[in-house]
């Protein structure tokens, strides 16, 4: 029987090529893998990417520098600001301005608000992406809560345009502070909630250790960052290794995996929101009073008060937004370690009002083109959870 | 950081044309015929271990005679320092891929080749990565309108999504905002008349 099956087909009867997605619940978005199989092991992942391709940088270079802000929300629709934060900062390196202390404080506190956003995501739908039903509910509780400190701050839930050139667009209410400190209370609490559900889960642990190993090697090859490269213990982190705003007075532990497999960057991430509430608390701590935004009214828009009241601050506020201001010609690369790794935006100024060019360096590009050589070899089942630790999210690879 | 690019211009010889500091960056316009030597040596050298290849993009400047700049982005994790390479090309002649120095080039160069049309020589799969299957033009070059070419919809009556010229509704207004005091290249009016008379 097998033998007369074997003479009809040629020897390549077991090989399969299935499509992955683009509508499928676990390609976190619109990724179409283009799996070819032999019986159930994968030899070969062709991601089709794209699918949410918006042209972010072409329309960038048609609005100004302020219009431009908003379009950085859209990337990683997970942590918002945490984008806004690297194209804010090369603007100031260009304008060479400094940002005041109290707005350094904030766009720490919310950068690190859209950490834990971005790893609840992650570890939640990573634990859907093998089976787990529940820990997305749990999780997304949590999500809720924060999203409305950023509408508090910000109006708006998600689409913040809070990070503005020179500081953050406004003061925080004053009950916000307190609420803030009293979600940092009883948030590590609901981690470890979410916790017993994972960490010691057998069938968690049997779809995650020793799949998707990366060495330091690899990891260094193949343009890894932020989580995926400390999962595979290599000791690098942005916020300590080139730091940025108030990053080198706070203190905060990165945490580092060793195997460098699914398992281990799921525990560095928990880990990770677990300092992220302590850098919070700090910030909250340590805030000083004062201005939010850059004095500077070539930049900053003036105070509705004022503009009541004084000429000069209408005409500025009139010049802002209808031309902009200029930035001096020159280019300039700025990255912040976003939830998902190295964020980074090189920003090409003619001396106009608009950007020449503006390259947006998402963390998840890499790590999507790695796909194919983390997969080779491992059962179909696992390139979910692969997919999974990955941390994937399309608006900012498609761009 | 300034010891460092010396160091780095006196190793890469005259592969350099020029190196600079703006903005504490470190930037070096390289031959486009070196470049797999120059970022082979930058990441093998052990005073310099630019081992992470942080991006590869492409720049349009369509008034210059080679009109794109390919740039590269590169981290030293061990020594903590960045570098940004350069390189002028045109359309016709290709940039060697990198691929062979750093693994991780591959989509960047496709990118690069999808949005400005740029050719890499020995890319093994250099297909387009963003755009639509069956798309034309190179959309991140300067001379690519913002509206690109076509528009798609769903055509419910024959069944099918269908590619149509685009047309919009209101025109694309682009607004020059730049003040008449300030570098505008218009002119008023009525100061046409000015001009005439010097």
């Amino acid at each position: 029987m097998i033998e007369s099956m074997n003479e009809t087909h040629p020897e390549d009867d077991r090989k399969f090529t299935i499509n992955f997605g683009p509508q499928h619940p676990a390609a976190h978005g619109v990724l179409r893998l283009v799996l070819e199989l032999e019986g159930e092991v994968v030899q070969r992942v062709d991601p089709h990417i794209g699918l949410l391709h918006r042209g972010t940088e072409k329309l960038i270079e048609h609005k100004t520098y302020l219009q431009a802000l908003p379009y950085f929300d859209r990337l990683d629709y997970v942590a918002p600001m945490n984008q806004e934060h690297a194209f804010c900062m090369t603007i100031e390196k260009l304008l060479n301005i400094t940002v005041p202390r109290r707005a350094q404080f904030i766009r720490v506190l919310y950068s690190e608000i859209g950490r834990i956003l971005s790893h609840m995501l992650n570890i939640t739908t990573q634990a859907l992406d093998v089976g787990a039903l529940t820990p997305p509910v749990w999780g997304f509780e949590e999500r809720e809560k924060l999203m409305v400190f950023y509408e508090r701050a910000s109006g708006s839930r998600m689409h913040a345009a809070y990070f503005r050139p020179g500081g953050v667009h406004q003061d925080l209410p004053p009950d916000l502070i307190s609420d803030l400190m009293s979600w940092c209370d009883q948030f590590p609490q609901k981690l470890k909630d979410i916790e017993t559900l994972l960490t010691e889960n057998r069938i968690f642990k049997q779809r995650n250790v020793d799949i998707g190993v990366i060495s330091k090697q690899e990891a260094i090859q193949l343009g890894f960052s932020g989580v995926m490269v400390r999962g595979s213990g290599i000791a690098w982190d942005l916020r300590r290794n080139q730091p940025y705003e108030v990053y080198d007075e706070l203190d905060f532990k990165i945490p580092l995996g060793k195997n460098g497999d699914c398992y281990d960057r799921y525990l560095c991430r928990v880990d990770e929101m677990y300092e992220s509430v302590k850098i919070m608390r700090q910030c909250l701590e340590m805030m000083p009073d004062g201005p939010v935004l850059t004095l500077d009214k070539k930049i900053a828009p003036p105070r509705r008060v004022e503009m009541k009241q004084s000429m000069e601050a209408l005409i500025h506020h009139f010049k802002l937004y209808t031309e902009g201001f200029h930035v001096p010609a020159g280019e300039v690369y700025c990255a912040v370690e976003a939830p998902k790794g190295e964020f980074g935006v090189y920003l090409i100024s003619d001396g106009s009002n608009k950007p020449y060019r503006c390259k947006i360096r998402a963390p998840g590009f890499p790590h999507l083109a790695a796909m194919d050589y983390m997969n080779k070899g491992h059962m179909l089942a696992d390139v979910s959870a692969i997919l999974g630790s990955l941390d994937i999210v399309f608006g900012e690879i498609d761009r | 950081m300034k010891d460092i690019l010396n160091h780095i211009t006196a190793e890469l010889g005259e592969a350099v044309i020029s190196s600079n500091l703006d903005n504490d960056e470190m930037t070096i316009e390289i031959r486009r015929r070196d470049i797999v030597n120059v970022l082979t040596l930058l990441r093998d050298e052990p005073s310099l271990k630019f081992t992470t290849l942080i991006d590869i993009c492409g720049v349009d400047y369509p008034s210059r005679e080679r009109r794109f700049d390919v740039v590269y982005h590169l981290l030293s994790m061990p020594h903590n320092h960045r570098v940004r390479v350069k390189l002028s090309t045109e359309t016709e002649t290709p940039v060697q891929s990198v691929i062979s120095v750093y693994p991780s080039a591959d989509w960047y160069e496709r990118e690069a080749f999808d949005m400005y049309g740029i050719a890499f020589e020995n890319h093994p799969d250099l297909r387009r990565l963003l755009t639509d299957y069956g798309f034309e033009g190179h959309p991140l070059r300067k001379d690519f309108p913002l509206s690109g070419f076509v528009e798609v919809r769903y055509d419910d009556a024959r069944k099918a999504v269908v590619y149509e010229p685009v047309n919009l509704p209101q025109e694309y207004r682009s607004f020059d905002f730049m003040s008449p005091w300030e570098g505008a290249k218009y002119i008023l009016p009525g100061d046409e008349k000015v001009e005439e008379k010097s």
